[in-house]
């Protein structure tokens, strides 16, 4: 029995080995050789131009897991608070969306915040805009909201948010209720059993919320493109550009996205060091 | 035991994916020829009624542009027989040597394009190529946003329309445009004029002229009246008007570029034979009158080109604008001012790249 285990990981293996390790290896290649094919470095001296937008990638993408954390966690705990039914059903209206493609979703998003779009024309209709000018003496039309950083935050929080609710979720719903129990036993108020037994308990659920949420938005490209319009750059853009921009340089691509994957491993061993000191520190 | 298994495994996989792959493979009796095109861009019923005629198999494919169409040539993802690149980059497959030499012998609808579209830069001795569709690139505006007639690429750096202005998210056009404004020529590969043109982007950029840089999502927001100005092509432009009436369309005065896209034949080719049987039956005056109805470009085949408006009278019961079969089929003055588009050097093509690079940082 024991061995049959090892056995049935091998299609797995052989999948990770052809899908996952080989492209990195050429990934790692391709970063550092020149386009004759030679080993070079000057891929990455020109990583210091693109430092705005590393940081703008950063940034955006921080701010909207920070945004994920916040609505997600509370939902994930209410979610787990109730009667099976009501989980089932808020189960099902979270993964809903998921069902429809991801860039359809994203084309919908164009339509409601565009300066003509649905939003917009219901501002409109009930006088949202008129009482703003009124206020505040502006000549608006109509509120500026596609084509900004906020609507590609906007983006990737609608994009991503089922990636936090549902780690947060499964690990809060199995908790062992007895832990809660002796905590109010031992005198613990709701907040105290909360902060000192809930939380840390359900913090594995939330490093890999994070970590689901963070590492697809920091890469995204299409959400930049669509609700960003374009004009400030993502690393996912910025990667795009140097497979399918004018001038085909695949060498460069590489060597941003290793420093992008890097940087990202590096953050989140980081943060699962300090996940794991948490919880020892509970522990004890 | 363990390795013989995980080696089974792996001879599994691998035989599903070749056998996946091989379905367009030259493995079987049938005959298939791999077209690779842009998206909305053939009546579909003539895939149907090429195979019927002749029994060849047509594996149609889209790219999404001509450079992801070269990324995808260069890593050997695509595996096709027949392209249809613009006219710049097939300049740069053939200067690769990545296409081969058509035999005409196999293609006579050939003689039934026009000479205006033969022996153009991209392919001088007409040995690799036969044109599918051709176009101009011009501005797009709102008249009811827009006061003026809009007549000059001026339009597209103008500080009075800000946030009402969508750039085109592809740095040969944009930089054309630039060039075009400031009256140099679109295939300069002097940098100081380039950079020029990049600085005219740049702060309109910085002051906030462009809404956005957009390619395909024009049509929703110019439809929907979400911008004024726009630049794209007469094709598309066409197309918008469908569903937003409000809509005019100008070849600026300084020129512009115009645009032949071609139908070619991959070096590497598994069936060369079947690629021209395919190309032949699309350069046919019936295929081109049925191309241009449906994807609203411009046919270089000189009998669909002349016979378009009465065959646009006999399906639809009334009679084709002029105006428009003009912006579809640019007239002979209009196309003196436009330009082609030349395969620039490697060092420009990396300039543009970085110059594109810097203005989105």
């Amino acid at each position: 029995m024991r061995n049959k285990l090892p056995l049935l990981s091998i299609p797995y293996v052989v999948w990770m080995a052809l899908f996952v390790v080989a492209p990195i290896i050429m990934v790692v290649i391709y970063a550092f050789s020149s386009a004759a094919g030679g080993f070079t470095l000057a891929n990455f001296a020109r990583m210091g131009t693109y430092t705005v937008v590393f940081t703008r990638s950063f940034k955006l993408a921080l701010i909207a897991t920070a945004i994920c954390l916040l609505v997600g966690y509370p939902v994930s705990y209410m979610m787990s608070k109730e009667g099976p039914r009501f989980q089932r059903i808020a189960m099902v209206l979270i993964m809903l969306p998921m069902w429809m493609n991801f860039l359809l979703r994203t084309y919908s998003w164009m339509a409601i915040l565009e300066n003509n779009g649905l939003l917009n024309q219901l501002f409109q209709k009930i006088g949202l805009i008129s009482l703003y000018n009124n206020i505040f003496g502006t000549d608006l039309t109509f509120f500026r909201m596609i084509n900004t950083q906020g609507a590609v935050v906007l983006g990737m929080v609608y994009n991503y948010l089922p990636f936090m609710i549902l780690p947060i979720y499964s690990v809060i719903v199995k908790l062992d209720h007895s832990l809660i129990e002796a905590a109010r036993d031992l005198g613990a108020n709701s907040f105290n059993v909360f902060r000192r037994v809930i939380l840390p308990l359900s913090l594995p659920g939330v490093l890999s919320g994070i970590t689901m949420v963070f590492v697809p938005s920091v890469s995204t490209f299409a959400i930049s493109k669509m609700l960003g319009g374009g004009t400030e750059m993502l690393l996912g853009d910025l990667i795009e550009q140097q497979y399918m921009g004018g001038a085909y340089n695949p060498q460069l691509g590489a060597a941003i996205s290793l420093v992008m994957m890097v940087i990202v491993v590096v953050c989140m061993w980081v943060m699962n060091r300090f996940g794991e000191g948490e919880e020892q520190a509970v522990m004890m | 035991m363990k390795k013989t298994l995980a080696l089974a495994m792996m001879m599994v996989t691998i035989l599903t994916l070749t056998a996946c792959g091989g379905s367009s493979g030259s493995e079987s009796k049938d005959r298939v020829v791999n077209v690779c095109s842009w998206g909305e861009y053939i009546d579909e019923d003539l895939i149907y009624q090429f195979e019927d005629e002749t029994g060849i198999k047509v594996n149609y494919q889209t790219a999404e542009s001509n450079e992801a169409l070269y990324s995808l040539l260069k890593t050997g993802a695509g595996d096709y027989d027949v392209i249809v690149p613009s006219d710049y980059m097939i300049g740069r497959l053939i200067a690769e040597d990545m296409l081969a030499e058509l035999n005409y012998d196999n293609i006579p609808n050939y003689a039934k394009i026009d000479d205006r579209y033969k022996g153009l830069s991209y392919d001088p001795d007409n040995k690799y190529t036969v044109p599918y569709t051709w176009g101009t690139l011009g501005i797009i505006y709102n008249t009811t946003m827009v006061d003026e007639e809009i007549t000059s690429w001026d339009a597209m750096f103008d500080e009075k329309y800000a946030g009402q202005v969508l750039m085109i998210r592809n740095s040969r056009d944009a930089l054309a445009a630039g060039l075009l404004d400031l009256g140099y020529d679109i295939n300069t590969t002097d940098e100081a004029q380039i950079r020029e043109a990049y600085e005219l982007l740049a702060e309109a950029k910085s002051k906030g002229v462009y809404q956005s840089f957009v390619m395909d999502e024009i049509f929703g927001k110019m439809e929907g009246g979400n911008a004024a100005i726009a630049m794209y092509y007469a094709g598309d432009y066409l197309t918008m008007l469908e569903n937003n009436e409000d809509l005019a369309y100008v070849v600026p005065e300084e020129g512009s570029n115009w645009f032949v896209d071609a139908m070619c034949v991959l070096k590497n080719a598994q069936h060369k034979d079947e690629a021209e049987a395919w190309i032949n039956f699309i350069a046919g005056t019936d295929a081109n009158l049925a191309n241009m109805d449906y994807i609203w470009y411009a046919s270089p085949n000189t009998e669909a080109l002349e016979q378009y408006p009465a065959y646009y009278e006999e399906t639809y019961g009334e009679e084709l604008d002029p105006e428009l079969y003009e912006i579809m089929a640019a007239p002979g003055d209009v196309l003196d001012r436009c330009t082609l588009y030349e395969n620039l050097p490697a060092e420009t093509l990396t300039l543009y790249n970085d110059l594109w690079t810097e203005l989105g940082i």
